[in-house]
C-alpha cells in the first residue's frame, strides 16, 4: 500500500513537471516568435524625429556589409559575393534596421512627401499590364527596413499593374546570396525572377541573366556612366543599377575647428598632417586616440580602399579595361608604402584587422578624427543617441592627382534567363529603378540614387546633404568585369597582398608577386 | 550406461546442423540485417555518396555554375597541391594551433575536473556554471573576444593597461602576427576547457575511491597516488578527450573565420578549403584539398591509436 501511494506521487509529480516543462517552453517560443513582427510596428515613424538624422545605416554598404553590432550572426562573411567567401562578418545593416525609418514629412519645395507606406505610383502601369498574368519571384532586400521598403513598392506595383509580386528576402550575407543564386542558376531553376545583384557579381553571373538593353536600354542612360558600364557585359547589360554606394571621408569638423584646420584634407599628405596634428593634441586626454581609421583587415573592403588609394594616386586600377593587369607600378608601391607608414602612428596597430563595424565603433565612440567608410555611416553617426552626434562632416577621400575617387559599391537588379514571366519581371525592374521609385528610396531609407538628376533634389539632399559636396567624386570600379567569374581569386590576392604591406612588409617586393598571381587568371 | 548415451544423444540433437536454415540464430541474423538495411542505405546515401562525389571530382576540374563543360585532369590537382605555398602553410598554423591548445586544454581541464570531483559546498552549480563557455555558440563568443581584443576600445587592453598597469600601451592582439596565434588560442581554450573537464570528470568518477584509501594506508604521497592511480585508470577516458580535441582542432573553421577572416598568415586548412570551394567556386580542386585534409587528419588519428593503445580485455 505505502509503496503504491509513493509510487502514485511519483508518478503524478513527474507528470506535473512534465507539463510544466513543455508549457514554458511553448510559452517562451511563442513569446520569442512574437518579437520580430513588433519590431517593424514599433519602428514606424520615429515621430518628431527632425532632419536627416533620422535615416539609418540602411544602405549597405555594399561589399561591407558592416557587422552591425546587434545585426547577424557574424558568420556571414561579408561583401562579394564571391569573396563574399572573403570572412566579413555579416551582413548588411539594412538587417539592423531595428531603426525606424525616419519619413520627414515636411519637404521644403512642393515635391510629394514620401513616407514608407506612400510608394510613388507606378509610371509605366499601361505597358505592363498587359503582362497581368505572370507572377513574379523577387529575390529582394534582406530582412529589415529595406524588405519594408521591398514590401511596400511591391504592393503598389500589384495594385497598379495586377501583376503578382512573390517577395522573398534575400540572406544577410553577400557570400551566402552569391551561394544561393549559383545553386539556382546551376539547377536552371525558373523560381527565381528578378535578383538583387552586388556590384562585383556581373561578370561572374552574365551567363544567366537576361540582355535588359532592348527594353530597358533607354532608361539605363539616365544612370551613372560608369555604373552601367560595370553592368554591361559583352555588350549585355545585366543588371539595373538598384542603389549606389562609395567610399567617403568622414571627420570630425569640431575637431579640425579646435585644431584650427580651415578645411578637410584634399590630398593624402594634408590628412596625414592634419591626423597628426589632432591626434597629438588629443592623446593626452584619450590614449587612444587614432587619426585616421579604414578598413584593413584582408577582406573584399580593403580591396575597395586600396583601389581608392591607387587611383587617387595616379596608380592605376589594378587592371585596365583590357584585362591587362597594371598593379605593380611605382606609384602604387608609394601609397602603399606610404599608408604602411601611417600604421602605428595615425592609424592604430589594430586597423589591419579592422572591417567596417570596427572601424566604425572607433569613430562613433569619439576616438578617431577621420574614417574612411560608405554612406551608412552617416545614419548611425547622427542618431541622437551617439556621442558624436552633430560633431560629423562628410568629403570627399584626398587624391594626390586628379579627382577625388571613391569606390562603387552598391547594388543593382538583374532578371533571371530561366525566368518563365520574363516581361513581368524586366517591368518590375523598370519601376523598381525609375527616379521617383530612388527618389523614394534615397528620402525614405537613405539609399544612395545612381541617377544624376534624382541626387540633386532637394528632398534627397536633405536627408543626404553630403551628396552635394559629393557630386564631383569620380566612382571607380573594381576589377570585377575582366575577371569575370575568377574574380574572387583576383579580390583575394590583391587583399591578401595589400595586408601583408600593411603589417609591415616593403610594397616592392610584394606587388610583383600580386601582379604575377593576377596574371595567372586573366590568361 | 544408460544415463550417459541418453545425455550424449540429447547433446548431439542439440547442436547446430550445419548449413540448415531451421536455426533460431541464424533466422535472428537475417532478421537484424534485414532491420538494419534501411538505415545503412540512409546512411549510404548521406554519407558516402558525397564522400565519394568529393573523391570524384577531386580528379577533374568542375567549378561551381559555369558553362565550361567539366574534364578529367587526373593528379593534377594533387600535385599542385603539393606545391601549393598556401595550403602547406596552413597545415603548419593549423598544426601549430592544435597542439597549443589541446596541450593548454588538456592541464587546465585535468585540473578543473579534479577539483570539482572533489566534495565541497556548492558543487552543482559549479559544476553548471563551469559549462556555460561551452554552451555559448563558437560564432559568438569569437565576435565577443574580437571586440574585447581591440586595441582602441577592447576591455582586455583597458585592464591591463589602465587598471592593472600591466602594459604600457595598447597591443593589437587580433592584428599583430606576433600575437594573433596565441590569441585566437585563448579564445578556443576559453571556450573549450569546460568541455575536457567534463569528459575527464566522467572518467574520474569511475575511479572507485577506496584504492585511494588502501594506498594512503601504505603510505603512498598524493603525487604517488596521481601518477600511479589516477592516471593509469584515466586512460581510456583521456585517449577519447585527446582524441576528441584534436580532431576539432584540426577542423577548426569558425572562430578562425570570424576573428581573421582570410588573412594569409592565420589560414588554416579548413578555411582555405572554404576559400576555394565556396569563394573561387574551384570543386575540382576544393576537392583535392579536402581530401588531403582528410589524410592529414588520418595519419594523428592512426599516431593517436597506436601510441596511446587500450587494451581490451
Amino acid at each position: 500500500m505505502d509503496l503504491e501511494q509513493r509510487a502514485d506521487r511519483r508518478g503524478f509529480s513527474r507528470r506535473a513537471f512534465v507539463l510544466g516543462a513543455l508549457s514554458a517552453t511553448t510559452a517562451s517560443v511563442l513569446a520569442a516568435c512574437a518579437q520580430p513582427s513588433s519590431q517593424p510596428a514599433t519602428s514606424a515613424p520615429a515621430a518628431a524625429q527632425p532632419t536627416p538624422a533620422a535615416t539609418k545605416p540602411a544602405a549597405a554598404a555594399s561589399p561591407a556589409a558592416a557587422a552591425s553590432p546587434a545585426a547577424s550572426p557574424a558568420a556571414a562573411p561579408a561583401a562579394s559575393p564571391a569573396a563574399s567567401a572573403v570572412a566579413k562578418p555579416a551582413a548588411s545593416p539594412a538587417v539592423a534596421a531595428a531603426s525606424p525609418a525616419a519619413s520627414p514629412s515636411a519637404v521644403a519645395g512642393g515635391a510629394p512627401a514620401f513616407t514608407i507606406n506612400n510608394p510613388p505610383p507606378v509610371a509605366s502601369a499601361d505597358q505592363a499590364k498587359q503582362f497581368a498574368s505572370q507572377q513574379v519571384s523577387y529575390y529582394g532586400d534582406s530582412v529589415g527596413l529595406g524588405h519594408d521598403i521591398d514590401t511596400a513598392l511591391s504592393n503598389r506595383f500589384t495594385q497598379d499593374t495586377g501583376i503578382k509580386i512573390n517577395l522573398v528576402p534575400k540572406p544577410a550575407s553577400a557570400t551566402d546570396t552569391f551561394a544561393q543564386y549559383q545553386r539556382f542558376f546551376q539547377g536552371q531553376s525558373p523560381d527565381l525572377d528578378v535578383l538583387m545583384i552586388d556590384v562585383i557579381w556581373p561578370g561572374s553571373l552574365a551567363p544567366n541573366l537576361v540582355d535588359l538593353n532592348p527594353k530597358l536600354g533607354d532608361a539605363a542612360k539616365q544612370h551613372y556612366p560608369n555604373i552601367i558600364d560595370n553592368n554591361t557585359i559583352n555588350g549585355a547589360l545585366v543588371g539595373m543599377p538598384w542603389f549606389g554606394d562609395f567610399g567617403m571621408l568622414f571627420y570630425r569638423k569640431d575637431l579640425l575647428q579646435k585644431y584650427n584646420i580651415a578645411a578637410p584634407p584634399k590630398t593624402w599628405d594634408e590628412l596625414e598632417q592634419q591626423a597628426t596634428t589632432i591626434t597629438n593634441g588629443e592623446k593626452g586626454a584619450n590614449a587612444n586616440f587614432a587619426g585616421f581609421v579604414f578598413q584593413g583587415n584582408a577582406y573584399e573592403g580593403l580591396t575597395c580602399n586600396a583601389l581608392e588609394w591607387l587611383a587617387s594616386t595616379g596608380g592605376g586600377t589594378f587592371m585596365d579595361e583590357s584585362g591587362q593587369v597594371t598593379i605593380n607600378n611605382p606609384q602604387a608601391a608609394a601609397i602603399l608604402n606610404k599608408v604602411r607608414g601611417w600604421i602605428g602612428t595615425i592609424a592604430p596597430r589594430g586597423v589591419t584587422g579592422y572591417q567596417e563595424d570596427e572601424s566604425l565603433n572607433a569613430f562613433n565612440g569619439g576616438n578617431a578624427a577621420f574614417l574612411r567608410s560608405w554612406p551608412y555611416v552617416w545614419g548611425v553617426v547622427t542618431k541622437p543617441d551617439s556621442v558624436i552626434n552633430g560633431k560629423v562632416d562628410v568629403a570627399p577621400l584626398p587624391a594626390s592627382q586628379g579627382q577625388p575617387v571613391g569606390t562603387v559599391g552598391g547594388w543593382q537588379l538583374g532578371v533571371s534567363k530561366y525566368s518563365k514571366s520574363q516581361d513581368a519581371a524586366i517591368e518590375f525592374v523598370r519601376y523598381l529603378t525609375s527616379p521617383d521609385v530612388q527618389a523614394y528610396r534615397a528620402v525614405v531609407g537613405a539609399y544612395v540614387p545612381t541617377i544624376q538628376s534624382v541626387a540633386s533634389r532637394a528632398d534627397v539632399l536633405q536627408i543626404e546633404p553630403f551628396l552635394q559636396n559629393l557630386q564631383n567624386v569620380q566612382r571607380v570600379v573594381r576589377p570585377s568585369k575582366q575577371t569575370g567569374d575568377r574574380y574572387n581569386e583576383a579580390s583575394t590576392a590583391i587583399f591578401q597582398g595589400v595586408n601583408q604591406v600593411l603589417n609591415g612588409q616593403d610594397a616592392a617586393q610584394v606587388l610583383p608577386g600580386v601582379q604575377q598571381r593576377l596574371q595567372r587568371l586573366a590568361g | 550406461m544408460s544415463v550417459r548415451a541418453e545425455t550424449t544423444g540429447q547433446l548431439a540433437r542439440a547442436r547446430p546442423r550445419a548449413g540448415g536454415t531451421g536455426s533460431l540464430a541464424e533466422r535472428q541474423n537475417g532478421l537484424a540485417y534485414a532491420l538494419l538495411a534501411p538505415a545503412l542505405l540512409v546512411v549510404v546515401l548521406v554519407a558516402f555518396v558525397p564522400l565519394f562525389q568529393t573523391i570524384a571530382q577531386s580528379f577533374t576540374n568542375a567549378r561551381l555554375a559555369s558553362a565550361r563543360p567539366v574534364t578529367n585532369v587526373g593528379l593534377k590537382n594533387y600535385t599542385d597541391l603539393l606545391t601549393d605555398g598556401g595550403f602547406l602553410h596552413s597545415i603548419i598554423v593549423t598544426v601549430e594551433f592544435t597542439i597549443l591548445t589541446v596541450v593548454f586544454e588538456f592541464l587546465l581541464g585535468l585540473m578543473i575536473a579534479m577539483v570539482v570531483n572533489s566534495n565541497f559546498r556548492g558543487r552543482g552549480p559549479m559544476r553548471a556554471a563551469m559549462l556555460v563557455p561551452w554552451a555559448i555558440p563558437t560564432v559568438v563568443s569569437a565576435q565577443m573576444w574580437k571586440w574585447m581584443y581591440h586595441d582602441i576600445y577592447g576591455v582586455i587592453n583597458d585592464l591591463l593597461v589602465n587598471r592593472f598597469h600591466i602594459l604600457s600601451s595598447n597591443i593589437a592582439w587580433v592584428a599583430d602576427p606576433a600575437t594573433s596565434i596565441p590569441a585566437i588560442a585563448a579564445v578556443d581554450i576559453w571556450k573549450t576547457t569546460p568541455f575536457v573537464a567534463l569528459l575527464l570528470l566522467a572518467g574520474l568518477q569511475v575511479i572507485p575511491s577506496d584504492i585511494y584509501e588502501a594506498a594512503d594506508v601504505d603510505g603512498a604521497s598524493k603525487v604517488q597516488q596521481f601518477m600511479r592511480l589516477t592516471l593509469p585508470l584515466l586512460r581510456p577516458a583521456i585517449l577519447v578527450t585527446l582524441i576528441f580535441r584534436t580532431l576539432d582542432s584540426l577542423r577548426v573553421f569558425d572562430v578562425f573565420y570570424v576573428m581573421f577572416g582570410n588573412r594569409q598568415d592565420t589560414q588554416t586548412m579548413a578555411i582555405y578549403a572554404q576559400q576555394n570551394i565556396v569563394a573561387f567556386s574551384d570543386l575540382g580542386y576544393g576537392g583535392a584539398i579536402s581530401v588531403a585534409i582528410f589524410l592529414v587528419i588520418g595519419i594523428f588519428v592512426i599516431t593517436y591509436v597506436t601510441f596511446l593503445k587500450v587494451e581490451t580485455t
